[in-house]
């Protein structure tokens, strides 16, 4: 056993800062990461065993304890409960036989749940081993844990051609790309990666392919919507020994998806834009930040920069040039709040995802505290386009602060839920046409984070930057949804994905929930309308990170928005006790607490 | 270099690159703060230092002062986030002061009394915490932990650079754990030196109990305000 871990050492160079690495071939190779693993990881990489632990139990798909042979997660998001969800977890755990959370008596399967998947265009899903199945149903269940009793790998089930991982067929095989748009930008097929960039080497100096990225007016599509021309600037004026650039697909924003889609049917597209920002930034490194949730596509993207190395697009002396730029994948564990730059490089450096101080910023000080460009998938994928037909082609498409298109990933009570390319300040109505949407009442964008939107109020808002911001999740409701219980599901995720370094995430998401759930349950009075809303701004003003300032959002938007779904929940307060004060529950606390500690003493 | 900013609308000089909460403290302005330690990198985990920059809400020990920066302290509406986070603080742990060893030196309580906290507006959690007796060296009373991360960040073992203190999983879950051989390993010192540091009364040095009598500790003697601001009127 500890040969196991000496070689995976080994294999990292004793190097802490491959951490993650390091913890998923032990799981991987053992099934958990046991105590001894930890102090063998530890001894050799000079730090104590709670320092190992400490980025053991910051992620979800971590464990310390045996969590059964076969790891079984089961989306639980919104969308999946939408889709039959209930039905199938009864089946898993009924088939497991075994509660959620919890291992099986025969220490088979441990059974869990997980947040977003990125598969809601085809819920229920589910993760086992790594592998995932989709549109499940009970029966589908029932024969998928049949056949993992029976011996069969996870890996026979969902590829029993065994076709090889590094293909996309594999991809294919496992999970649909629903791309429901003729493509406008993105998803060219048959481009001549090598003839664009000898061309763009050729015929640009680093700062003119800025020049053409800034000219373009492309924006960050992970979110914020920085102008990425303005991040490449900073990032080649920046001063460090090394420079770096990671590509983000952690994509964790529940009904997200659009990421994957590109990097199985465009992947060179990404690694294209990835040297274009190397070229740009000055930078030998890049880091592809994969989610594990993601991990179907890692043999596959790791045969993508291979065939890139193979025709000189990648390494030394690239095409010739005396660009020099190589590209590794760092797989994420599960961990939302990952997304968010700085936590993403703590994790590349091996750390529990704890967001950093902002400043400095990581285009100054990133990874390993030199400058870091961290650009989101679609980002990088629009780079490699502009910079082969120019910023001026990119520019005419869109608004005019919101140029191109953005890739929408549309889920929920639609038609057809999938990929949609749509140019920029297309209208909510527009999108709703196209996707299907025929019963619309609410619409979510750019996920829980984002902004909850009404069908009849904002049906001819455009998609841009000064109005509809979208990070590219799109959740469709109809007339027959519960949007508390929505809410609820959000604030959920959000307690359940807060990194706890600061205060007001950590504590005062989860009395946000404490409040939903007392709406939900027809105890909230006006009174507790105004709390929620002056906490809510109390976390949006003062928490640390992005998450705990977005964690807010489906509260006050809906309280904007369907104010009558709250009030028609509320109770009247009569006399001095709130409504939510349950006198005889808060008696028999007494006595219970009064029985627990006299059996204690004797 | 000196520049020029407004604290509640008065114009003060200041050195470029410092932070607010120096800045405001030299100016005989102060504000709360219970993570920050002057001198040390921030950690900017405890938010009670938030105030107003050109608007928009911050926490000032994680902010350098720049150019002609108009920082609110005392208007109402940031006043009432930091009092609200204080209050956070109380209803998220368990803090009994009448039988804690740190009443009277702590950070916490002494700073509820300068936002003038009486009771917190959040729901009380009662959540059980488990203390951890393991070492000879310190007890480490996590009912009393506001997650600060001072002992994470700036106690380490001497001869090894080791984290003692470290973190163990996330969220709500997240608290702060003591390795048990390197607590052991340490000096009489530098226990006095984690257990002074912790604002709280979560890293106790076994040793010790209530020195002082009621009415002659820390901050019964010196105010936490009075003490900040003290500290960096040179
Ligand atoms: C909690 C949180 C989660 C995030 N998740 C993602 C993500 O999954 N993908 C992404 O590209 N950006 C995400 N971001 C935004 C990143 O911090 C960062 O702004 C982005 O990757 C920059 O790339 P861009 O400029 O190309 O958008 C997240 C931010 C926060 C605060
Ligand atoms: S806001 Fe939440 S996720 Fe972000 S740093 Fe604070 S606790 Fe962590
Ligand atoms: S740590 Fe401070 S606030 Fe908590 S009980 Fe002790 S004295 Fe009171
Ligand atoms: S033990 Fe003390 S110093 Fe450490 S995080 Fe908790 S409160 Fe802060
Ligand atoms: S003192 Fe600024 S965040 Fe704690």
């Amino acid at each position: 056993m500890n040969d196991e871990i000496q070689t995976i050492l080994s294999n990292y160079h004793s190097d802490r800062t491959r951490l993650m690495d390091m913890l998923w071939d032990v799981q991987l190779q053992q099934g958990y990461i046991s105590d001894e693993a930890v102090s063998s990881l530890a001894k050799d990489l000079k730090i104590s065993n709670d320092d190992v632990r400490e980025t053991l139990t910051f992620y979800h798909f971590f464990h310390d304890k045996p969590f059964g042979k076969h790891k079984v997660y089961l989306c639980d998001t919104t969308i999946a409960k939408m889709s039959g969800y209930d039905e199938v977890r009864d089946a898993l755990s009924n088939e497991i036989g075994t509660a959620f959370n919890s291992v099986d008596e025969t220490s088979t399967f441990g059974l869990g749940d997980a947040n977003c998947i990125g598969l809601s265009d085809q819920e229920p899903a589910m993760m086992v081993d790594n592998v995932v199945f989709t549109k499940l149903t009970p029966n589908k269940v029932k024969d998928i844990i049949s056949d993992l009793k029976s011996g069969k790998t996870a890996e026979n089930i969902a590829n029993p051609k065994n076709i090889n991982s590094k293909e996309l067929a594999y991809v294919e095989n496992m999970v649909d790309a629903n791309i429901k748009t003729e493509s406008q930008v993105l998803f060219k097929a048959n481009r001549d990666y090598k003839s664009i960039l000898q061309t763009c080497l050729d015929k640009h100096i680093p700062e003119e392919v800025i020049e053409e990225i800034t000219l373009a007016n492309l924006r960050g599509r992970g979110g914020a919507g920085f102008p990425t021309g303005m991040k490449w600037k900073f990032g080649r004026e920046a001063e460090g020994a090394e420079k770096y650039i990671i590509c983000n697909a952690d994509e964790g924003e529940p009904g997200t998806f659009k990421d994957r889609v590109l990097l199985s049917h465009s992947p060179k597209d990404v690694l294209l834009g990835m040297i274009a920002a190397a070229y740009a930034v000055g930078s030998r490194h890049g880091i592809i930040y994969l989610r594990a949730e993601y991990w179907y596509l890692k043999d596959f993207l790791q045969q993508q920069i291979q065939d890139f190395r193979d025709e000189g697009l990648l390494g030394k002396n690239i095409l010739g040039s005396k660009l020099e730029f190589d590209i590794r994948i760092q797989m994420g564990a599960g961990a939302y709040v990952c997304g968010d730059e700085t936590a993403l490089i703590e994790s590349c450096e091996g750390k529990r995802g704890t967001p950093r101080v902002k400043p400095p910023y990581p285009i100054n000080q990133g990874y390993l505290g030199m400058p870091t460009s961290v650009n989101n998938v679609e980002t990088l994928a629009a780079a490699s386009y502009i910079i082969e037909k120019g910023g001026d082609w990119y520019e005419e498409m869109g608004t005019d602060d919101s140029t191109g298109t953005r890739l929408l990933s549309v889920s929920g009570d639609c038609e057809n839920p999938g990929i949609y390319e749509i140019e920029w300040g297309t209208t909510l109505n527009e999108v709703l046409e196209m996707i299907g949407a025929k019963d619309a009442k609410a619409v979510q964008i750019s996920g829980p984070a984002g902004d909850t939107l009404s069908v009849k109020l904002d049906g001819e808002r455009e998609f841009c930057y000064s109005d509809l911001s979208c990070n590219g999740s799109l959740m469709v409701f109809n007339q027959s949804r519960d949007l508390l219980n929505v809410v609820r599901d959000f604030e959920k995720f959000f307690v359940e994905e807060s990194c706890g370094i600061c205060v007001p995430c950590r504590a005062g998401g989860v009395d946000l929930l404490h409040k939903m759930e007392r709406f939900i349950d027809g105890r909230g009075c006006q009174q507790d309308i105004e709390e929620i809303t002056t906490w809510s701004k109390l976390l949006k003003g003062t928490s640390r990170c992005g998450l705990g300032t977005a964690a807010p959002n489906p509260i006050l938007a809906t309280l904007e928005k369907f104010p009558e779904i709250y009030q028609e929940k509320l109770v009247e307060q009569k006399g001095p006790l709130l409504p939510s004060f349950d006198m005889d529950d808060a008696l028999s606390a007494h006595e219970l607490a009064y029985k627990k500690l006299t059996q204690e003493e004797a | 270099m000196s520049i020029k900013v407004t604290i509640d609308g008065k114009e003060v000089s200041a050195r470029d690159g410092d932070n607010i909460i120096d800045v405001a403290a030299e100016n005989g302005v102060y504000i709360p703060s219970l993570c920050y330690v002057k001198g040390k990198p921030c950690l900017g985990t405890c938010r009670t230092c938030s105030v107003k920059v050109n608007g928009n809400v911050m926490a000032a020990c994680t902010i350098p002062v720049a150019e002609g920066m108009e920082i609110e302290v005392n208007e109402p509406e940031v006043t009432d986030m930091r009092k609200a986070l204080v209050e956070l603080l109380f209803s998220e742990g368990n803090h009994n002061c009448p039988s804690c060893e740190k009443s009277g030196r702590c950070e916490l309580q002494a700073t509820g009394y300068e936002v003038d906290m009486m009771v917190s507006r959040f729901p009380y959690r009662f959540t059980p915490r488990v203390v951890d007796h393991s070492s000879k060296t310190i007890f480490l009373q996590r009912d009393r932990c506001i997650f600060c991360q001072r002992c994470v960040d700036m106690i380490r073992d001497e001869k090894t650079g080791e984290k003692i203190f470290s973190i163990k999983g996330r969220g709500t879950h997240a608290r702060i754990e003591i390795d048990t051989d390197l607590a052991n390993e340490m000096s009489p010192q530098q226990v006095r030196e984690a257990s002074d540091l912790c604002p709280v009364g979560c890293i106790i040095d076994s040793t010790q109990g209530y020195d002082d009598p009621i009415g002659k500790r820390k901050f019964e003697v010196k105010t936490i305000r009075d003490r900040a601001l003290e500290r960096t009127h040179r």
